[in-house]
Formats: structure tokens, sequence, C-alpha cells
């Protein structure tokens, strides 16, 4: 675990844990967030992110187990606790026969955001979230986006220390999606922001911690570089015009390392011995015509899907046996 | 805090047409009653010069216009009260409200008191008919009054059992059904033959009675503090425990 240790962090679990009924869905999760930071939550469906979300947010009670929040302990002094959490759920909780205006306004006062600066507030959430042009819309005539966005909007109205955002780029359209990324990652910068998804590239583009969770279990926590890492070194994906047979391949790269994927198509594993730079050469002085030359993204995907499933798998082999 | 939940709550009912339906209603049904009930009184009055104590308008027309009321009232209101929790719930918009740094209690207070401005509502379109008769004749106005006050708290009994109810389930069609049930039952439970002082004193209908009549007693009035106050309490203590084991 690399946690920093900063004086002040704005989240700080201890033990956390919850059961439903006989279903342990958390299993003593501890880690911190400090100001600055976009930590991704990251899991399968079903991990066990929503609850621990719900948690946080005090929506749901801890079995066992400490959230602090920005000082305040969430059981002590929740309300103290809960002033410094903006929350965008799963669903977002709107308010289908109010128009976005009336919406926002119902939410400033709900965090007691002074009378007088109500307006300011809602200025502020809509010009973040792109909403200046649908204030008087009813947000149940809004499309998938736009509710998602007055979701996030109501998460950031009382500028929390704290923004927890439960799965925000469900439905919507990848310029959207670019949008709300761009968002979050602007929230990160004077607060704390925890992200839950399942999609990674989501986390690569927006979060500069990640954690793993799966079956209620932290199993990973650290920056993206170092997850990244964990796939020791880069995997580049390359085409050749005039492809040699892969054995030919193997014995002028001298390395094990290589799949075919198509004719022209191969993945190659570079490490120290093999850079990207000797690749290239060699396959100039070979006259193989190299026309691509991409880093395999999908190495991270298959670091994540490690994580989280081959644990599993040889935990049922055991259970089997 | 519990003023901005309680106007939301308030104002969103009008959002629908179902409040303004149900006031509609209400008030065609019940001046209906009215007119009738004066023209009764008008065939009655030469009668009544005969009697030693000589009822008076209060008793004749608008008594039995406030016991229908309540009557009417008992189904309407869990048509209003269903909503309350059980949507917030079906639509997770509960959690807005859980996440926000508002107590429980401010949250419960503030969804019953927006079912009272509804009430008031209720109860002063309904005082309107009574006091039309003011152009024509003296009314007993501590006798009025005391029905106002008596369906006031009548009502809001009404609200906070409604209340109570719809925190229980996420089904607005069930927290109707349960909520009549309800209210039903304790309207009717001492009409057993062989009455309990207990189910005497648990009816409602036994408490609101006196009232209409103009006998203002705190025993009455106590009663139905103690009916909010119970459903109010146990409405908090059931979000409270949604959060413990939802």
């Amino acid at each position: 675990m690399t946690q920093t240790s900063s004086p002040t962090p704005l989240v700080q679990i201890t033990d956390l844990s919850r059961h439903f009924g006989a279903n342990q869905a958390v299993k003593n999760i501890s880690f911190t967030l400090n100001p600055g930071e976009v930590l991704g939550f990251l899991g399968p469906n079903g991990a066990g992110k929503s609850t621990t979300m719900q948690m946080i947010c005090g929506n749901l009670a801890p079995t066992t187990g400490q959230i602090i929040i920005n000082g305040h302990d969430l059981m002590d002094e929740p309300i103290a606790a809960r002033s410094n959490i903006g929350y965008l759920p799963e669903n977002p909780p709107l308010y289908r026969e109010l128009t976005v205006d009336e919406y926002l306004d119902y939410c400033a006062r709900l965090h007691r955001i002074p009378y007088g600066e109500v307006a300011q507030a809602i200025d502020f959430a809509k010009a973040h979230c792109g909403l200046e042009q649908v204030g008087k819309r009813l947000i149940g005539n809004l499309s998938k986006g736009y509710q998602q966005r007055t979701g996030i909007a109501q998460a950031i109205i009382h500028q929390p220390a704290v923004v927890v955002l439960d799965e925000p780029t469900v439905g919507l359209d990848p310029i959207q999606i670019r949008e709300i990324r761009e968002l979050i990652k602007n929230l990160g910068q004077d607060r704390g922001v925890i992200l839950s998804t399942h999609i990674l590239p989501e986390v690569q583009a927006t979060c500069n911690r990640v954690q793993i969770i799966r079956q209620g279990e932290l199993i990973f926590s650290g920056s993206i570089e170092t997850l990244n890492r964990q796939g020791q070194g880069k995997q580049m994906r390359v085409a050749f015009a005039r492809p040699p047979n892969p054995a030919q391949l193997q014995q002028q790269l001298a390395t094990e390392q290589i799949s075919q994927i198509d004719p022209q198509r191969f993945q190659i594993q570079l490490d120290q011995a093999l850079l990207a730079e000797k690749l290239v050469r060699i396959s100039v002085d070979q006259d193989w015509g190299l026309f691509e030359l991409v880093p395999d993204n999908s190495s991270l995907e298959d670091i994540f899907v490690e994580l989280t499933r081959s644990d599993s798998a040889s935990q049922n082999r055991e259970e089997a046996a | 805090m519990i003023r901005t939940i309680a106007w939301r709550e308030f104002t969103r009912m009008f959002l629908s047409p179902l409040a303004w339906v149900i006031l509609a209603v209400i008030q065609v049904i019940l001046g209906w009653m009215f007119l009738v009930n004066i023209e009764t009184f008008y065939q009655l009055q030469p009668q009544l010069v005969h009697l030693q104590v000589q009822p008076g308008v209060s008793d004749l027309i608008i008594a039995p216009l406030f016991s229908l009321a309540a009557i009417m009232l008992l189904m309407i209101m869990p048509l209003i009260t269903m909503r309350s929790l059980a949507e917030e719930k079906k639509n997770k918009t509960i959690q807005l409200l859980f996440a926000a740094p508002i107590s429980i209690t401010e949250l419960v207070l503030g969804k019953f008191l927006g079912l009272f401005y509804f009430v008031l509502i209720v109860c002063s379109l309904l005082m309107l008919m009574p006091l039309s008769l003011m152009f024509g004749t003296t009314l007993d106005v501590g006798k009025l009054l005391s029905m106002f006050i008596g369906m006031l708290l009548l009502l809001s009994s009404f609200a906070a059992i409604g209340l109570y109810l719809s925190s229980l389930t996420d089904n607005q069609t069930i927290a109707a059904v349960s909520t009549f049930g309800a209210l039903l039952m304790l309207w009717i439970i001492e009409w057993s033959s062989n009455a309990q002082a207990l189910f005497h004193y648990l009816s409602l209908l036994a408490h609101h009675q006196p009232l209409l009549a103009g006998e203002f007693s705190s025993a009455d009035v106590s009663y139905f503090l103690l009916i909010m106050l119970l459903f109010i309490g146990l409405t908090i203590r059931q979000l409270d425990g949604d959060r413990l084991n939802a």
C-alpha cells in the first residue's frame, strides 16, 4: 500500500466492514484520501464498490470500522462529517418533476448554504457541469447525460472537500464522458475525489491513484504507474507490410515473448534488452516494412482481469480439491 | 432546515395533479353536503322553536359537515401521505437526504410539516363554508374554533400515521392501503359491543366527537398529540434502522 502520510487526510477509513445477513459485502478495508488526489475505486460488478461509497457518505452504517472525514468521525459527528462530502450515488437522486434550477436550489439549502449565497452556488455548479442552457427545464425531460450532469452538479454545489462519484460516466456519450472526466480532473486539483468504476480506461484517464476491490477486499492499492509496472514492461503491437515468420522474428529480436495476432500483426513484449528503438532499427535493417507500432493498452486490462479473476479461480480450485 | 424540506414536500405535491384533484373533489362533495344541510335546517326550523334547548346552526349544519369531512379524509389522506417516503425510497432520492448534513429527525419533521401545510389548506377550505354563513346569521365562534382545531388535530394524526406506514415500504400502493386500514381500524375500534375502556380510549372517533360538539378537553387534545409524537418517533426509528439494515 502506498499511503502518503500527510498530516490531515481528507478521508481516513480504518477496518471498514459491512455485512448483509450472512454475506460480507466489504471486508476490513482501510485507506486514506489526501487533498488533490483522484482515487479510482476499481472492481467488477458486485465487488462492494457501491457499498463502500454508501458507507463513506452516511447512507449505510458500517458493521464495524471507522470513517473520519476531514477530521470528523462519521459516527460521532455525522452532520459535520457529511457537510464535507458531495455524493453522486449510482442512480442520480433526482426529482423528475422539478426544474434543474429548483432542484439545485433545494440541494443548496439542504447543504445549509446561507440564503444570500444560494444563487451564486447554483451558478457555480451549473457552470462547472455545463448546465447553463437547461436551468429552466424539467429534469424528467432531460437526456440521460444531462441528468447525470445534474447529479454531479448536486454533488459539488456546496464545494465539499471530498467528492464521491459512483460510476459517474454510465450512460453518457463519448463527448460527454470526456467532458465529465475533465471536470473530475479539475475537481481533483484542490479537493479529494473518490471515483468508482468498472471501466479501466476511466481510471487511467482521470485518477492518480487506484484501488482494486474484489469480493469486498482491497487487493491492490497504488499509483497508476505501479499498476503499469506490474505488467513487467510494455507491450507493443507491431504490423509489418512484409512480415517475417514468427521463428525468424524471435531469432532476430532475441526474445521469446512474441505472439502473432494476424498474418501481419504481432504482439511483442518490450523490456530493457529490447527497446522500441531497437525494434524499429531491426525492422528497417531487415526491410520488413514496419507501418504500425502501438503501445498495447490492453495490458493494464489484463492485469485488472488477472487481479480480479485469477485468485478467485485458484480459490475455487482449492475448494474443489 | 425543517422548513426547507417541508416547503419542498408541500410544493412538490402541487406539481402533480393529485393534490389539486383531491382538493377539488373534497370541496365539491362537501359543498354539496353543506347546501343539503342548509336546506334541511330551513325545513326543520319551524319545529325547532318548540324545543326547550334549541340546537343552532353549528349543531345542525356544521357538525354533520365536519363529521362527513372526517370520514372522507380518512379515505383521502392515505393518498396524500403514501408518496411521502415510499416514493423517495423507490426513486432512491432518499440518498440525497441521507447524504446531506441533516439529521433523520429534521428530515422526518420536515416531511411531517409538509403534510401539515396540506392539512392546513384542507381545513381552511373547509372552514370557508361555515364562515360564509356569517353573512346571514351569528355563529358560535368558540364552537367553530373547537371544530377547526379538532379537524386539524385529527388530520395531522392521519398524516403522522400515514408518514410512518410510508416509511415501511417503497411501494406507494401498499403504503396507501395499509394507512387506510390502520385509520379505519382506529376509527371503528370502539364499535365492538362489549367495548373495553382501552378500545374506547384508542379510538380516533371517540376523541374527535367531543371537539365537534365544542367540548375542548385537554385529554382529547393530548391524545392526538401523543398519536403524532408516537408515529413521528416510529418513523425516525424506522429510517435510522434502514441505514443499518438496508
